[in-house]
């Protein structure tokens, strides 16, 4: 492993985007906005400094922060720069005290860049951790809620200066309240819940995983066999590399859903997988065999430079490498597939471990 | 061979090496046809291929009833930084994008060539149409007043201007009360939804409008020297064809044009829909896909001198192998001698080893009275080749059919008789010409683009079909024959209304019509 990290600057940016995209398993939304608003942040504010749950006392107050909408929108309404600040304030105001640190509600895909400029806005630290080591769509799917902390107060600004706080009475109620006030500010808002201690995010948090995108994307992106890279940084079994041959894809109250086929071609040829994915990868299956299902992780990346495909920019005859990496043990515990376990997604699967098809 | 009252369509296309012409007769076959290497000065060069194909044709047989032209200009000026107009940019719906300024990710050498000063103003819409702010007209006023004398084009791009095009329409009236009949480009009528790729096309759409009138205007001076007075039009990136309003208006939307004249060039020229094109030019070989005679779209926006947009282009592999492209030992390009093929390469008494050499070599093309040259390099070189045309055909096909291969292009024999494991090989008559052939039997397009709530999804569809019809007949499609010819409809997610996003167009052939 490498050295410890203890920042993220503008010179890492990209490198890190590509580790989030990579963990969100074709959703989570598109990077690209986010680096170039990071990008600005972090020119403006200098690097951000990463801090490890372990080095924080138990009293040290977290913050998750999250963007929540929908990405038509979020392609045109890039954020006002001053919703993280109008969060910090309310949140230090209930609080009465400072806060110590951001955290990434989710690591994949944009949720994952967004927190470092938010960081840099704020001046404060960013913790080394998020609440899925993945890209999940919706807010009772997180580690916190898994370990069973409360979701407690919720923040949410918008970019046009509106900011509140919501007491939903259970993770349920957050996601619906939290998506009335979010369409209310034009399907674009940031919030911040699960507002905790350290103490309370220890085991309740997925830890290195800012530091493990950053990896990934520092490894992958300088290799010479970018795919096999991946392969080996993540722990991902090769499930197949072929042709892109089928896609069958619909958007549904703001889900895509469907499914993509692969045809395998060199040693992989006469082999083909079909990928179920609503807004990120769910499940993959060779033939009629499942390889691997939610909550551990699937992803496309392009079978020669390694670059994670987003399901909605997936085309016919795209050659790709289909990966499974296991998901954090917390999301395999009764509860972890309770709430983001095949049934949680409408499947009618039962959950193997993807090492369980190792045989 | 011709009746006497032949319809002919001259079709010119400039490219980077060749500039080619060509005639169609009413039933789209080849009547005249020229190769003639791009000269600085475009509208000699323009005229001299008119000429050329003027001549092989009796005036007394028929009349010519439209000239089509396409050309890289735009994309030249935009990737070499010149010829560019000064731009003030303006961004409405201040707080909402403030995180990111507007043409944040600029290339600095292009800002510099291009961009004057950037403001963004209060003002625009949400996505359900609340109003973000009243629109900030005083702020706009001293804006617009600073300005003048220092710009030559006004970019206006508001949030979400797509769905809600009131502020940029009341920003170019402050505009003009400013600055005079100023040059202005507005974001909701050159992109889709994404703030920042609209303003990017945005922005250089206003740079260009120098390069718009000077295409416009190199393509009327050469019909005058030949005494043409047809309207002329201009190839756009979609396949189809544009007035000339509408291209100096909207000279963006001539970047990609030259692949899509080339994939429906290959289409007339061959009479097959779906293929893969091969078009191999003198510096590249550009791969496309034919799917119902027209080609096929890259899913993802594309990135122009250095500048992301949103507008979807032809989905091309270019490989950097052409007929002029340099063998040194075993190194195979990337430089060539495009430009100078026939002075260069040895089998024109040159001293240099192209790709061309190669082929003539392995007899893969034939020069009447030239000798093949020998080297032990070539056999290599062609092997690169096919691998690299090879992998490029298998990374666009789908899988299910086995498509053919058309070869066009001036190079377009470098593509051997038979690649393995692909489909055949077509060869068709005049393929060196495809890209003229291509403008020639374009229809004129228009595209209208709308939100609609799903509520009044129908009633608006059916109101944007005859909107986009009645702009395509405007430009000068013939009204009884132009017909929407594609519809893209996209879910809106996470809106207090279910709504879909539309984006309609419509095609049609040429009206004959006089230039007045």
């Amino acid at each position: 492993m490498s050295a410890t990290l203890t920042s993220i600057g503008l010179a890492d940016l990209d490198d890190y985007a590509f580790g989030c995209a990579a963990f969100g398993t074709g959703g989570g939304g598109g990077v690209a906005p986010s680096v170039i608003a990071t990008s600005a942040a972090l020119r403006g504010y200098g690097a951000v400094d990463v801090v490890r749950l372990e080095d924080l006392d138990d009293d040290a107050l977290i913050v998750p922060l999250s963007s929540i909408g929908a990405p038509t929108v979020s392609a045109e309404m890039l954020g006002s720069g001053a919703e993280s600040v109008r969060i910090r304030d309310l949140v230090e105001q209930r609080a009465g005290r400072k806060i110590d640190a951001v955290m990434a509600s989710e690591i994949g895909g944009a949720n994952g860049v967004d927190p470092v400029r938010w960081a840099a806005e704020l001046g404060v630290a960013l913790l080394d951790a998020d609440g899925m080591g993945r890209a999940f769509p919706e807010l009772p799917m997180v580690s916190m809620n898994v370990a069973m902390v409360p979701p407690g107060a919720i923040t949410v600004a918008d970019a046009l200066g509106n900011v509140g706080v919501l007491e939903p009475i259970n993770p349920d109620w957050a996601e619906r309240w939290t998506r009335a006030v979010c369409v209310a500010s034009g399907s674009s808002a940031v919030m911040a819940d699960y507002v905790m201690t350290a103490g309370q995010a220890r085991g309740a948090v997925i830890e290195r995983t800012v530091s493990g995108a950053l990896e990934l994307g520092r490894r992958v992106r300088r290799a010479d066999d970018p795919v096999a890279e991946l392969v080996d940084v993540l722990g991902a079994d090769r499930v197949i590399t072929g042709k892109v041959s089928d896609i069958q894809r619909t958007t549904l109250d703001g889900f895509v859903r469907g499914t993509i086929t692969v045809l395998g071609l060199g040693s992989d040829a006469g082999r083909e997988v079909t990928i179920t994915v609503q807004n990120e990868c769910l499940v993959v299956r060779d033939g009629a065999t499942v390889v691997a299902t939610v909550p551990d992780l699937i992803g496309l990346f392009d079978a020669t430079h390694g670059e994670p495909v987003p399901i909605e920019s997936v085309t016919f005859g795209q050659r790709v490498a289909v990966l499974a990496w296991p998901c954090d043990p917390l999301w395999r515990t009764e509860r972890g597939l309770q709430i983001a376990g095949p049934a949680a997604f409408g499947l009618d699967l039962d959950y193997r471990p993807l090492e369980a098809s190792h045989v | 061979m011709c009746n006497a009252n032949a319809r002919w369509r001259i079709g010119i296309d400039v490219g980077g090496t060749n500039t080619d012409g060509v005639i169609l007769d009413d039933d789209d076959r080849l009547v005249a046809w020229t190769k003639t290497p791009t000269t600085v000065d475009l509208v000699f060069g323009i005229a001299t291929a008119l000429r050329q194909v003027l001549a092989q044709i009796d005036m007394r047989d028929g009349v010519i009833a439209s000239v089509v032209l396409g050309t890289t200009q735009a994309t030249n000026a935009v990737v070499e930084r010149r010829a560019l107009d000064r731009v003030g940019m303006v961004r409405i719906g201040a707080p909402v994008s403030d995180a990111v300024p507007p043409l944040a990710a600029w290339p600095d050498d292009l800002s510099h060539a291009a961009i004057v000063a950037s403001t963004t103003v209060a003002g625009g819409c949400l996505i359900d149409g609340n109003r973000i702010a009243q629109l900030d007209r005083d702020a706009l006023k001293r804006y617009f007043g600073g300005l003048a004398g220092t710009v030559d084009a006004i970019a206006l791009s508001g949030v979400f201007s797509p769905m809600y095009p009131d502020d940029e329409l009341a920003a170019a009236d402050i505009a003009r009360q400013a600055l005079g009949d100023i040059r202005i480009s507005m974001g909701h009528q050159i992109g889709q939804l994404g703030l920042l790729e609209r303003e990017n096309a945005t922005a250089l759409n206003a740079a260009l409008g120098r390069v718009g009138h000077l295409i416009v205007d190199g393509l009327l001076s050469a019909m005058d020297e030949l005494g043409l007075t047809v309207p002329p039009f201009i190839a756009q990136n979609d396949g189809t064809i544009m007035d000339a309003a509408t291209a100096m208006a909207f000279p963006i939307l001539t970047i990609g044009s030259g692949p899509s004249n080339s994939l429906r060039g290959a289409a007339l020229l061959s009479g097959v829909d779906d293929a893969i094109i091969a078009d191999v030019g003198g510096t590249t070989t550009d791969l496309g896909v034919l799917t119902d005679s027209f080609g096929r779209e890259s899913t993802s926006g594309s990135a122009i001198g250095g500048v992301s947009t949103n507008f979807r282009m032809p989905d091309i592999i270019s490989l950097p192998y052409g007929g002029g492209t340099v063998i040194r030992g075993d190194r195979v390009g990337p430089d060539s001698v495009g430009h100078q093929l026939r002075e260069c390469a040895l089998v024109f008494g040159g001293d240099i080893a192209t790709l061309t050499d190669a082929a003539v070599s392995h007899n893969r093309m034939s020069l009447p009275g030239v000798r093949p040259p020998a080297a032990a390099e070539f056999h290599r070189a062609l092997e690169e080749f096919d691998e690299a045309v090879t992998d490029a055909v298998a990374a666009l096909a789908v899988h299910k059919r086995r498509l053919p291969i058309i070869a066009v292009g001036g190079g377009n024999t470098l593509i051997p008789e038979h690649l393995p494991g692909l489909g055949e090989v077509l060869r068709v008559a005049h393929a060196d010409v495809a890209n003229a052939a291509g403008a020639a039997s374009a229809m004129i397009g228009a595209t209208v683009e709308t939100v609609a709530p799903m509520s009044r999804r129908a009633a608006v569809l059916d109101d944007a079909k005859n909107r986009a019809v009645a702009k395509a007949v405007a430009a000068g499609a013939h009204p009884d024959h132009t017909h929407p010819v594609a519809v893209v409809e996209t879910a809106l997610g996470y809106v207090s209304e279910p709504a879909v996003r539309l984006k309609i167009k419509a095609a049609g052939p040429i009206a004959q019509r006089v230039r007045v």
